[in-house]
């Protein structure tokens, strides 16, 4: 039987790229997906590529994805519509505005330039924003992507790098056996390998529950919509404070927005947008940008993504199996983020450690959450910055 | 009371609606028309009179039996005209109406959403003035509008003929009725055809009518291209023979379909399984025998349950709402349930010598399309780019295709391109039909003004 060096359960955005990553560095290379590549979170999420806004915590993490990013062409031989357009946080109140600016403080200190702009400047920038808007903080290297295409182009890459890519493949069970990781499949075959990589998205907690690891991982889905072409007018990508809308136009016209969730099953692998989230969400977005109001809706859409209770993904070892590692839990905001998760994956399955900081995204924080503090470099409430909106909020 | 509502008020609804009335339920009625009546019997807008002679022909007493039918009904149901159902979930309908969006929760659906052509994309079809056939006959019915002073009538099946006389009989001068389908499988169909009866004489009767106005029928045709004029609409519509001889028909407007295919959008986002009908070639909403859906509650009617047409519609209607009031203890109904599917059944033998003899689908037109062909108009997607991602890209399924290239993932949601595309990735694949399955439906099922969304509040 063979045995493979890694074996990735997932085939996200993260799965894949840590495919990629390990065939780069001539890993022999499985990875198991249960439908398609791409196609819950990593393939139905709104699409921003979004270093502002984040949680302290992972701003290393999305520095160094943010580089993976300019280099999609290269990396995966197609751009996936990846445009840094911007992205223009805005505040439509003056408490919020204060935060963005606190923000844009601390932010500095990870490399982020954040650019604040008054009310005075705001609409002679971007003249198409509604009355409610107050200000915003302005990040030039962030943008968008097309997620349909991102996870696809990341899977074909590495397949063509040598990994095994194997589609409509379920995992049923996850062991280690004291010498390999032994992977039960669907059709009651047996896989093997020396190291196993856990990018199950909103069913990661089930393999780490698997190897002893519990974790309290929620599902939500977020509610997305988009329009019929229309001219184009907005560059950047729109976020607000509080995350209850988000709105970004294509290149060839169509608005995509969204706000709010829809309704997950996790064990049926099935979600749905919700009509009276759809209601809202237009209505906030033509709040935003009054212009929309002529635009036409064509679609919704939604996908499962696993959610965590402090917003923040699992990433790092296993503490009770050696070998194993986890990423999974990225609490709607892991699109930008899974290129660069890929690559700290293959470091930490090939080498045991990476040189991103990861220290906040430990598994066992759920059970000993004092270790947090510990762990922690700096003060662990000053990160917190940001906490509530991730429920409401997809990239 | 429960909640009983009825989608649509074509033929199939307005029968329902009726049968619902008599046993003493007060069912809702949404659609998205602003008069009752379908596609089939579409009524001339309020404050238009026109002769239903001169609108419906031969079915003119029928449509009025209809009309009257469902007028009288007014005061015993809930009315919702110009209401779009954009979406489905659970036991809750959204809706937009002209005073903003509603949410309408049901405890028993009737679906009767009908059908609309099926198109073959060819060269230049996207040209203005080439319509569908149900888009010029709705034209002609609702407004008495006409698509052209000139039209080519190019597909497929009975309504080709129909509509074609029906723009003859209104003065209109037909440039040629041109279909696809060949001369030797009409008669080859004869025998089935013959259980149609009266609608099988009608049928005769469109025919020789047109042959004795002088207007061309040709059978076995293919499409070859629709040239445009200095204004960039169709002037000529290039065609071949079935010896394979081509030919150019001058004319101002197109009209094409290639069939029905049923609109089962709503009954998807109702969560119902589907089943591949290998006769009407497309994944149809799973029912029993008594049109109840595979999910409990629902109940399927007319077209959109299965391409039987108009008279057929009015028996599946009724049967919808007898299965229903049956589930609901009424023991009336097994009785009417039993009378009414052995009058359906007489649709059957006729239905079948229509679709897959006399009038069969072009399978080959469809697959033959040139790779730098448009087959999805609302995305720019061509045949090409289809079939390199069936060959490049591993798609093997007409979801990812839709994912990967964008086909069925604009303002029609497929609706228009995907039986033409679904056939191209199969052919591609070498698999069969059902194996690419079917575009997924999303809301809404058709496209919704923002502004819409913005007055009223959802209740």
């Amino acid at each position: 039987m063979t045995l493979f060096d890694v074996a990735i359960i997932g085939g996200g955005l993260v799965g894949c790229s840590a495919a990629l990553h390990l065939c780069r560095r001539d890993a022999s290379v499985v990875l198991l997906e249960r439908r398609y590549c791409g196609s819950q979170a990593s393939g139905v999420n709104y699409g921003g590529v979004r270093q502002q806004g984040r949680h302290l915590a992972e701003l290393p993490l999305a520095r160094r994805s943010r580089q993976i990013w300019a280099d999609l062409k290269t990396l995966v031989g197609a751009d996936c519509e990846f445009a840094a357009t911007g992205h223009l946080k805005l505040a439509r109140s003056e408490n919020e505005m204060a935060a963005l600016e606190d923000y844009a403080e601390r932010a500095r200190e990870f490399g982020l330039k954040l650019e604040l702009i008054g009310s005075a400047q705001i609409r002679e920038r971007f003249p198409y924003l509604g009355g409610a808007v107050v200000g915003g903080s302005f990040c030039a290297e962030d943008g968008h992507a097309n997620p349909r295409l991102v996870a696809p182009a990341f899977a074909r890459a590495a397949e063509v790098a040598g990994a095994e890519i194997r589609e409509g493949v379920e995992v049923l069970q996850a062991t280690h056996d004291g010498h390999a990781f032994e992977l039960r499949l669907f059709d009651d075959t047996v896989l093997r390998a020396r190291r196993l990589i856990n990018a199950a998205g909103a069913w990661g907690s089930t393999v780490s529950y698997w190897f002893g690891e519990p974790v309290p991982e929620d599902v939500m889905a977020p509610n997305m919509c988009v329009t019929d072409p229309i001219p184009y007018f907005l560059a950047p990508n729109l976020g607000v404070c509080g995350g209850d809308i988000y709105v970004r136009q294509i290149r060839r016209g169509n608005i995509i927005f969204g706000g709010g969730v829809g309704v997950a099953d996790r064990n049926q692998i099935k979600a749905r947008p919700l009509a009276d989230i759809t209601t809202q969400a237009v209505r906030l977005a033509v709040g935003l940008v009054p212009r929309l109001a002529t635009a036409q809706v064509i679609r919704t859409w939604s996908g499962i993504e696993g959610v965590m209770p402090d917003g923040l993904p699992v990433i790092g070892p296993s503490e009770t199996t050696p070998g194993l590692f986890h990423a999974f839990g990225f609490s709607g905001h892991g699109f930008q983020l899974g290129p660069g998760v890929g690559a700290v994956l293959s470091e930490l399955a090939l080498d045991g450690v990476t040189p991103t900081a990861l220290d906040l995204f430990r598994i066992n924080r759920f059970q000993r959450p004092h270790e947090i503090e510990i762990s922690t470099p700096g003060d662990a409430t000053k990160l917190m910055t940001e906490p509530v909106p991730a429920r409401a909020r997809s990239n | 009371m429960p909640s009983i509502v009825i989608i649509g008020a074509g033929p199939a609804a307005v029968r329902a609606a009726e049968t619902l009335v008599r046993a003493g339920i007060r069912p809702t009625v949404i659609d998205e028309a602003p008069v009752s009546g379908g596609q089939i019997y579409r009524r001339p807008p309020p404050g238009i009179v026109r002769d239903p002679k001169k609108v419906y022909g031969f079915e003119a007493a029928r449509a009025r039996r209809l009309h009257r039918a469902f007028d009288d009904l007014r005061e015993q149901i809930d009315y919702w005209p110009d209401s779009v159902v954009w979406s489905a979930r659970d036991r809750e309908l959204g809706v937009i109406t002209k005073s903003g969006p509603r949410n309408l929760v049901w405890d028993r659906l009737i679906l009767a959403t009908g059908a609309m052509d099926r198109v073959i994309p060819f060269r230049g079809w996207t040209l203005p003035g080439i319509y569908t056939l149900g888009g010029a006959q709705v034209a002609l019915k609702y407004q008495a509008c006409v698509v052209g002073e000139r039209p080519v009538f190019l597909g497929t099946g009975p309504l080709l003929y129909l509509v074609a006389y029906q723009y003859a009989v209104a003065g209109v001068k037909v440039g040629a009725v041109l279909d696809t389908a060949s001369a030797r499988a009409k008669r080859g169909a004869l025998f089935g055809l013959v259980t149609g009866g009266g609608m099988f004489l009608k049928g005769l009767y469109y025919l020789a009518w047109l042959r004795a106005h002088g207007i061309p029928m040709i059978s076995g045709v293919r499409p070859v291209c629709a040239h445009a004029g200095p204004e960039d609409a169709v002037r000529e519509l290039e065609w071949q023979d079935a010896r394979g001889s081509l030919h150019r028909t001058a004319c101002d407007s197109v009209a094409m379909g290639f069939g029905l295919r049923s609109e089962t959008q709503i009954a998807d986002l109702c969560d119902i399984p589907f089943t591949f009908d290998m006769s009407q070639r497309q994944w149809m909403p799973t029912q029993d025998s008594h049109g109840r859906a595979a999910v409990e509650g629902i109940y399927l009617a007319g077209d959109g349950a299965g391409i039987k047409g108009a008279a057929a519609a009015e028996l599946s209607g009724e049967r919808a709402a007898h299965a229903l009031l049956h589930d609901l203890g009424h023991a009336r109904s097994a009785k009417n349930l039993e009378a009414l599917n052995k009058r359906l059944r007489r649709f059957e033998r006729f239905r079948r010598a229509l679709d897959e003899k006399a009038f069969k689908f072009p399978i080959d037109l469809a697959v033959s399309a040139d790779d730098n062909l448009m087959v999805c108009r609302c995305e720019g997607v061509t045949a090409g780019e289809l079939r390199h991602a069936a060959r490049k890209l591993g798609v093997t399924e007409f979801n990812r295709a839709k994912a990967f290239t964008r086909v069925g993932m604009g303002r029609c949601q497929g609706r228009v391109c995907s039986p033409a595309a679904a056939e191209i990735l199969a052919d591609t694949l070498g698999v069969p039909l059902e194996a690419v399955g079917r575009i997924r439906g999303q809301a809404p099922i058709k496209p919704v003004p923002m502004a819409a969304f913005l007055h009223g509040a959802a209740s």
